[in-house]
């Protein structure tokens, strides 16, 4: 089997968590759901960033900082989005994205 | 051009792939919010065997290590918030599923035709010899400058994540006059002050 | 990619994880053989009694609750024994690990992390209120000890230069590491006993909620469960012995030999120690953990990096 034809395979589970992750986000409407469906188009950042650099280019660490960032871009939305909830759900109750449309500005 | 890649790594890497996804599907199908997150977790933990197989082991294991921390403690937040944790009373919470799926499908497909047509670069170079070294000395080294930033967003991040969290400032803690010998703390914590 | 001498590349894959296997089983047995001599003060008994209960626990017929959530509740139980002994894969058995990779010390912890998971699945499955209180006891605790034990970690894979454990062994030929980071190795002790929910940090398994996560668990289930524990207790003692006491660094005797009685004299120090304090309340320990141990261990990583800068470990 060629490379590019894994690399093509790795490629397409990525944007298949991409894709699902873009559906869960924007149907949910739980705040903590549609926290997951951004976690799992992380996920597929993962992938994709691990599929390039030992395919693509492995002898740079590019690739490589690519995952490290999209990692800590997880931790960074898991404790923001968790400290929105908690906030929000203080002041009034709310845990659903739909109760909070006031807040579009 | 063959991959150094061995038969049974690239079934390991289709079998994982196909994990992720289902995982990744299972966790908006599922009832349950705890099966819900574990879901996730197992989706997050073959995305993990797949860095795993692509040679990268420290970010395979950091991204196991990671998720699963997130996850224990998402599950905590699930419970906290969500009207049927258990699923035992079935109920769906979601909006505007037709257009999400539509953008969810056509995101999908636009990628996936874009990877099937893009003419890839063949491979440039060797993976080294040691790939959790090339990712430290780039830290310490040529990339520098991103953890440094990094670091500054990861700080930032705490501190904007515990003010919106807590509902208590030190003038609850310590009294109006901030002169309170003990905070009065909800929970009294483990040192003796 | 760097050639290591690992048990899989050795023996072939099937007899080395069997006999990473047997080690850890081996190992759990020692812990609670150990325990139940310091528990009843060494009566004649006390070296069987682990395997009687084992026994009698295969042959217990399973009871179960009112609607649990099996999948999960069988997922958390077989996890706990199975991430204890995917964490000695990277333990120095002998002289070789089961595989060897450039990130060893954070397999090791994050099998460690993986336990949460298990732990609060065991807690959530039963679909019970001192399970659960059990499960999110451990929660809370994890939050307390990991960050203390991330840098435990860290600073001895700064003082070697390496993630490897096979290098971190290596490194210690002039020196045990224990020498230079005691603090780490302290912090590394207490955080085993923690996520074996063992001892002091025994409150997921509380007499207060009626025993906790292992409150409903029964027959096999309870078994795997009490098996994971003490195979972790021994993996750590084990991996302790690695990182801090030079693994199999001594005269006369064989490495092996010498690895062994430190895994063993660490068990019983950690039992001897662990049976005489009081059970800590979780609510107490993520602020010690913060406040007093964070700073700590940071200190005794800043300690080792100026070592390391000054070639103290050549």
């Amino acid at each position: 089997m060629s490379a590019e034809l894994v690399l093509q395979i790795v490629l397409t589970v990525a944007a298949g968590l991409i894709g699902v992750g873009l559906f869960g986000a924007l149907s949910q409407q739980s705040i903590v759901m549609v926290m997951m469906g951004l976690e799992l188009v992380l996920g597929g950042v993962l992938v994709a960033g691990g599929a390039a650099w030992f395919f693509l280019a492995p002898e740079l660490p590019d690739a490589q900082m690519l995952v490290v960032l999209a990692l800590v871009v997880m931790a960074v939305e898991m404790a923001m989005g968790f400290a929105v909830t908690i906030a929000i759900y203080r002041t009034r109750q709310v845990d659903m994205v739909d109760m909070a449309t006031d807040l579009r500005g | 051009m063959l991959t150094e890649l061995s038969g049974g790594a690239i079934a390991a890497v289709a079998v994982l792939g196909v994990l992720a996804a289902a995982g990744g599907i299972a966790v908006f199908v599922v009832d349950s919010m705890a099966r819900a997150t574990f879901a996730l977790l197992a989706s997050f933990l073959a995305v993990a065997g797949m860095l795993l197989v692509l040679d990268l082991t420290y970010l395979a294991v950091i991204t196991a290590l990671m998720m699963t921390m997130e996850m224990a403690v998402m599950a905590v937040f699930m419970i906290m918030f969500m009207m049927n944790p258990a699923g035992l009373m079935p109920m769906t919470m979601v909006h505007n599923t037709r257009g999400s799926a539509a953008v969810g499908v056509g995101a999908f497909a636009v990628l996936v035709v874009g990877i099937w047509t893009v003419d890839w670069p063949t491979r440039d170079g060797e993976p080294p010899a040691d790939p959790t070294r090339q990712l430290g000395e780039a830290i310490m080294g040529s990339h520098m400058l991103v953890m440094l930033v990094v670091g500054i967003g990861l700080f930032a991040t705490i501190l904007a994540g515990t003010v919106l969290a807590t509902a208590r400032g030190r003038y609850d803690r310590f009294g109006a006059d901030l002169k309170a010998s003990r905070p009065d703390d909800p929970v009294p914590g483990g040192l003796p002050r | 990619m760097i050639e290591t001498a690992t048990l899989a590349a050795a023996w072939g894959l099937v007899p080395a994880v069997v006999a990473v296997v047997a080690t850890g089983l081996l190992l759990g047995l020692v812990v609670a053989v150990i325990d139940q001599t310091v528990l009843t003060g060494g009566g004649a008994g006390s070296g069987l009694s682990p395997l009687r209960e084992g026994t009698r626990l295969l042959l217990e017929q399973r009871r179960t609750t009112l609607a649990p959530d099996a999948l999960l509740w069988r997922t958390g139980v077989i996890a706990v024994p199975v991430l204890a002994l995917l964490s000695l894969a990277v333990v120095p058995i002998g002289e070789p690990t089961l595989w060897s990779t450039s990130a060893d010390l954070v397999w090791f912890n994050a099998m460690e992390a993986l336990l949460w998971a298990a732990v609060w699945l065991v807690g959530w499955g039963p679909n019970a209120v001192h399970a659960l209180t059990g499960g999110y006891r451990f929660l809370a605790q994890g939050l307390a000890y990991e960050l203390p034990l991330m840098f435990a970690l860290i600073t001895v894979g700064l003082g070697a230069g390496s993630l490897r454990s096979t290098d971190i062994v290596a490194a210690q030929d002039d020196l045990w590491f224990v020498v230079t980071m005691p603090v780490a190795f302290v912090v590394f002790l207490a955080g085993a006993a923690a996520f074996s929910f063992w001892g002091p940090f025994a409150a997921p398994v509380g007499a207060d909620v009626a025993g906790g996560v292992s409150s409903e668990l029964s027959g096999v289930d309870r078994l795997l469960v009490q098996i994971g524990r003490a195979v972790f207790l021994g993996a750590s003692a084990a991996m302790a012995a690695a990182l801090f006491l030079g693994a199999g660094a001594g005269p006369v005797l064989p490495g092996p030999v010498w690895h062994l009685l430190k895994t063993l004299a660490v068990v019983v120090a950690l039992i001897w120690v662990g049976r005489r304090l009081p059970v800590l309340r979780p609510d107490r320990t993520v602020e010690i953990g913060w406040m007093v141990l964070v700073p700590l261990t940071l200190l005794q990583t800043l300690v080792v990096a100026v070592l390391v800068l000054t070639d103290f470990y050549g």
